[in-house]
């Protein structure tokens, strides 16, 4: 079911502040590591460069403007599905 | 001949069954328009008079997307996600559901026919 409209697009806070922070020291290079795959991309992160947690690994991901509204856990794939072997013996 | 957003209508139909036919119009769609255009669900397509088909195309025309416009639509929306690389972008690519259902077994709408993997065991017979 989808998140009611009245509480808003759920960011964490800690992540936002960052974000925010880094867009007035106009510094949109730096890469933000983060755990929080769970954030919804607001338009202020469009520029930023992520590296979501993915269960193991950091996975980096530069956010665009289509990306809006959409999870940071969306663009790090937990799974890592190569197919089964071609042959068994 | 009912000829409404490029599709010809069946004639023998309800006039409410007969607008399905349009993609993009299901039957509530056409209820509404056929509300809107205060003509009975009953009405056969092909006793519609002019000016009540030319109130239902214009009620299509201004307020719907159908057909082509509306395919192109869900298109479009199916490249945003492949190309921004999401989780349901790579779900299309590999031509599985996108919404978390299993597919161990089923979802074979998504997947197609069955394909027989060689040298894996039957269930033994009792």
């Amino acid at each position: 079911m989808a998140r009611s409209i009245k509480k808003g697009p759920y960011v964490d806070v800690k992540l936002e502040q960052k974000v925010l922070g880094m867009t007035e020291g106009k510094s949109k290079k730096g890469v933000i590591k983060t755990w929080s795959r769970r954030s919804t991309i607001t338009p202020d992160f469009v520029g930023h460069t992520f590296a979501v947690h993915n269960g193991n690994k950091f996975i980096p991901v530069y956010v665009t403007e289509f990306m809006v509204g959409h999870k940071l856990g969306e663009f790090a794939p937990t799974r890592n599905f190569k197919g089964h072997s071609s042959k068994k013996m | 001949m009912a000829r409404i957003a490029g599709v010809d209508l069946p004639k023998n139909k309800r006039g409410e069954i007969g607008l399905t036919y349009i993609f993009g119009i299901g039957r509530s769609t056409a209820q509404q328009i056929l509300d809107k255009a205060n003509i009975s669900y009953e009405k056969k397509v092909n006793e519609w008079n002019d000016d009540e088909l030319t109130a239902i195309r214009n009620i299509i025309n201004d307020e719907l997307k159908v057909e082509g416009q509306l395919r192109s639509e869900v298109q479009m929306s199916i490249k945003r996600l492949l190309d921004i690389a999401c989780y349901r972008g790579l779900r299309h690519r590999k031509g599985l559901p996108l919404r978390g259902q299993r597919t161990k077994t089923n979802s074979r709408t998504r997947k197609g026919k069955r394909k027989t993997v060689a040298g894996k065991k039957k269930a033994p017979k009792k």
